[in-house]
């Protein structure tokens, strides 16, 4: 069948690489993602690693790219993912690679700093300009001796200039003008004022445009003030409150025209300054260009470089310090494709000897691989998110592909809600391909993208057990005419309008004849969902079914055990756990089915009265009593039953002790020719060495404490005899748990159908109570309502709940039959696209 | 509807639908890597589905007791249905 039925053989190997083709040996390895690779320096540490100077030399590669993916992403730019593959880079390229993003980093370096200062400078004139226009307008006017115009400075409180002052109005008027932060305006007025009373006059005024501050970086409507004052101390005062106050001071020319000419020389300033500045940008754009090109195919080759050099950091020099020696787990089938991906490694990097791989023996269990597709990839990983398979023992995804929907499907069972889950599903299978579905970033999404197809296939069954559970949204349908005939019974029982209004419930009797014509053919009756006693048919019906489907899953599964025991070769095992475990559960519960079934075809509605209960029988045949009332289901049950009770019994201590003592009489056969043995294994040392499983680094005393002999066999008797013990107990009391366990079937395909019920009654049926137009409109909320319900209770709710108990039934009633599940999978050495921003 | 339902032509009916899905379908499956899971699935979802149908047909084969109905149902099944 192929590796799904059971994993694939895999071997420990060793490749003998010389030093000088290693690097690209591991390369095409890499590329073909055949091997995983032991360490072999498991004690030495990152530091003494023998290429610890090459990883680290990729990893300041990698510090550059980051600082220059940085820089992208300030500037706005996308970096697109890498459009080829390329391979990891010689030695050469490498440092080609590395002096070409040191250049490119240092030249953005300088460009943006160039820049910064650039911007920083022409903020200023700008600012400069400004302040000297607006200023203007209180400046160009005579000096005021009345009152200044538009000064905030003086307010209510100050009387206009003190005409004492007059005497000193001849002084020489000094200015300071500047910038100010606008929140901070009213402060320094207040400053300025208690500080320098009356001998200045402040103006402020906004800047018509907004600017950039240069430590938030927002743009801020900055104020321009303009202080007149006389006196030298009163203007070291003014100088020393702005420069607390973080203004930006500029010299305030005292005539027109020089204020001409500093506003003539700023425009002309600022113009060429824009200039540069627009150059520099232009050129910090072409950087980036040259950064966006080449970077990501720069980000592949040192991620597959490093992760090389982490491979044959694992590796082991041998004594001549000419050859690299790495120990691998390979499928046995791909070593042909190994040896030629070393060949091609060895001509790549043109040196006339060949690398080579050999297999080796080991006592080691190897990992676990299982290839998949895209379609069996979703069961495969909900089988191994119990356990991963051991080694070679049968794998339950197969046969999981369909009994895990199906059982889903029994919980389930609706014709309306699992076509829409099908529906759903055959959307994402039909769009796979499309980057926005299989790339999206949410991890609940991505969960049930993965699962598709098993979405597809528990949908799909769960249509078919809605036709024969007879619910579509929780309604009824007659594809066939129903069974039951109403008119035959109301005929019979002179069923009258009067007498029907008089009795609300009546019931329709079987043995009458005419009443029941037959079983329905595909599924549940209709007349059922009308019927107020449906629950006690359904109920019966689903619980047999339940405990039916459990001990055909359970037996099932101990039938799987018998393809383990067969490929293991252990005989012992068919005959010691196999047949006992298959007589425990087919003689208890395997005619527990058969009760089932035989009350099924015997019993009708004329002995229904008399109709044995099952349970009663069942309980009875354990205690070995007898119920008077409870009659007999065939002749000689009695007598039968004893016989297979006894039967079952007698399989118990066969389990238990069967396989121990098998194994404890054949190693003492083993022990009388045990002198031979020990002297052939003294002789073979080299062969023992690898035997055990340990790499080739290992040392003599590692080989000894691989032979224990006897003492260790008979401390391992001691513990087969428990383990087979506890085995034994967990089997026999499993069989009866788990086929309870069973009964969830019916427990929640039960609560599925009681919650479809109760949202069809309550919500979708009161939208059809107005037959005018009126109710119409008013079916349209109520629609959306039974719609948004249906969806979240009982696809979401219901459907995760239903998942989650299959799942159990799988990973518990049905493996602990069969499965160990105690491997490891095989990680192949790969080079993945790592995680792209 | 005065018609009785057989209890054998839908036993032969559905024992022979999957019977072909489940025995007969295999052999037609083409050669390739999936050809083992392809038959797996056939056979167990011919198991599967045929038991399920199965249990619930014979379930109904000989009623014990009759579904008890409202006389609303009653009037209504037999004036409108029959």
């Amino acid at each position: 069948m192929g590796s799904l039925f059971r994993s694939e053989e895999v071997c420990l190997a060793q490749l003998f690489l010389q030093s000088a083709s290693a690097y690209s040996c591991v390369s095409e390895l890499g590329e073909r993602g055949l091997l995983e690779f032991r360490d072999l320096n498991p004690k030495v540490s990152a530091f003494q690693r023998r290429f610890v100077g090459e990883v680290r030399r990729c990893e300041e590669m990698e510090k550059t790219f980051t600082f220059l993916q940085q820089e992208l992403r300030e500037a706005g730019r996308v970096l697109a993912p890498c459009p080829d593959n390329p391979r990891a880079p010689l030695a050469r390229e490498a440092l080609r690679v590395q002096e070409q993003s040191e250049q490119l980093a240092q030249e953005l370096r300088e460009v943006s700093r160039n820049r910064a200062s650039l911007r920083g400078r022409l903020r200023d004139l700008r600012q400069y300009l400004h302040v000297l226009r607006e200023s203007r307008r209180f400046t160009s006017l005579p000096a005021p001796l009345g009152s200044p115009p538009r000064s905030r400075a003086l307010s209510e409180r100050e009387p206009l200039l003190d005409p004492s002052l007059h005497q000193h109005l001849d002084r020489k008027i000094n200015f300071v003008a500047g910038v100010i932060h606008p929140w901070r305006v009213s402060a320094f007025e207040r400053l300025l004022w208690r500080a320098c009373r009356g001998y200045l006059v402040a103006s402020f005024v906004e800047m018509p445009e907004p600017m950039e501050d240069p430590t938030t970086g927002e743009s801020i409507t900055w104020v321009i003030f303009v202080i007149s004052y006389w006196g030298e101390q009163i203007g070291q005062k003014i100088r020393k409150i702005s420069d607390c106050f973080h203004c930006h001071v500029y010299p305030y020319p005292e005539s027109e025209a020089t204020r001409e000419d500093t506003l003539s020389g700023l425009h002309s300033q600022i113009q060429d300054l824009s200039v540069v500045l627009e150059e520099t940008e232009q050129y910090l754009a072409q950087v980036l260009d040259k950064v966006v090109l080449a970077l990501p195919t720069w980000r592949v080759q040192v991620q597959k470089m490093k992760a090389i050099y982490l491979i044959l950091n694992q590796c082991s020099f041998d004594v001549t310090e000419k050859c690299l020696i790495a120990e691998v787990w390979c499928p046995v089938k791909d070593l042909t494709q190994v040896q030629d991906a070393l060949r091609q490694g060895s001509y790549k990097s043109g040196s006339s000897v060949e690398c080579f791989v050999q297999r080796i023996p080991t006592s080691e269990s190897p990992p676990t691989l299982i290839r998949t597709n895209k379609f069996t990839a979703g069961f495969q990983s909900i089988v191994d998110a119990y356990g991963v398979a051991s080694y070679q023992e049968v794998n339950p995804a197969p046969y999981a592909i369909i009994t895990f929907p199906f059982i889903f499907a029994i919980m389930f069972g609706d014709v309306g809600h699992g076509l829409l889950m099908f529906l759903f599903a055959l959307w994402m299978v039909l769009y796979e391909d499309r980057p926005s579905l299989r790339q999206a970033s949410n991890e609940i999404w991505l969960m049930f993208f993965e699962g598709r197809y098993l979405i597809l296939l528990m949908g799909a069954f769960s249509i078919y057990t809605g036709f024969i559970y007879n619910e579509c949204f929780s309604r009824a349908t007659a594809i066939f005419p129903s069974a039951w005939s109403v008119a035959a019974m109301a005929n019979h029982s002179s069923w009258s309008s009067a007498y029907l209004a008089t009795h609300p419930v009546l019931t329709l009797d079987p043995n009458v004849t005419g009443v029941f014509r037959g079983p329905y053919p595909f599924g549940i009756d209709p007349i059922w969902s009308l019927a107020i006693n449906h629950l006690n048919f359904l109920n019966s019906f689903k619980m047999k079914m339940s405990v039916v489907l459990g001990i055909v899953h359970m037996a099932f599964g101990v039938i799987l055990g018998i393809f383990n025991h067969v490929h293991f070769r252990q005989w012992h095992r068919l005959v010691l756990e196999f047949l006992p475990e298959m007589i425990f559960l087919l003689a208890l519960f395997g005619y527990l089915v058969f009760l089932i079934f035989f009350k099924w075809i015997k019993f009708s509605a004329a002995n229904s009265l008399v109709a044995p209960s099952i349970l009663i029988h069942f309980i009875d045949m354990f205690l070995f009593t007898s119920n008077a009332d409870n009659l007999p289901l065939y002749e000689g049950q009695v007598p039968v039953q004893t016989v297979l009770v006894v039967l079952a019994l007698a399989s118990v201590p066969v389990l238990l002790l069967g396989t121990p003592l098998y194994l404890w009489c054949q190693q003492r056969s083993l022990r009388t020719s045990q002198p031979t043995l020990v002297a052939s294994r003294e002789q073979e040392p080299l062969l023992e060495g690898q035997e055990a499983g340990n790499s080739v680094n290992a040392t003599k005393e590692d080989v000894e404490s691989g032979g224990h002999s006897p003492d260790a066999k008979h401390l391992d008797l001691a513990e087969l005899f428990m383990h087979q013990a506890i085995h034994t107990i967990e089997y026999c009391l499993g069989c009866v748990s788990n086929t309870a366990s069973y009964l969830r079937l019916w427990a929640l395909s039960l609560a599925h159908a009681q919650l479809s019920e109760v949202l069809w009654s309550m919500v979708m049926r009161s939208g059809f109570v107005g037959l005018r137009y009126v109710g119409g409109v008013v079916l349209v909320p109520v629609f959306a309502a039974f719609a948004v319900l249906t969806v979240a209770i009982l696809l979401v709710m219901e459907g995760l709940s239903a998942f989650l108990h299959a799942l159990r039934l799988h990973w518990v009633e049905f493996q602990n039959k069969f499965y160990v599940g105690s491997g490891y999978k095989l990680c192949p050495f790969t080079f993945t696209p790592d995680h792209w921003e | 509807v005065m018609t009785a339902h057989s209890f054998a032509l839908p036993l032969v009916l559905f024992s022979a639908f999957w019977g072909l899905v489940g025995i007969a379908a295999p052999w037609f499956v083409p050669k390739g890597p999936n050809r083992g899971v392809i038959i797996t699935m056939l056979v167990t979802t011919a198991v599967c589905c045929y038991l399920f149908w199965l249990i619930a047909i014979l379930a109904q084969a000989n009623p014990l007791f009759g579904p008890q109905l409202k006389n609303e149902t009653i009037w209504y099944v037999r004036f409108l249905w029959e």
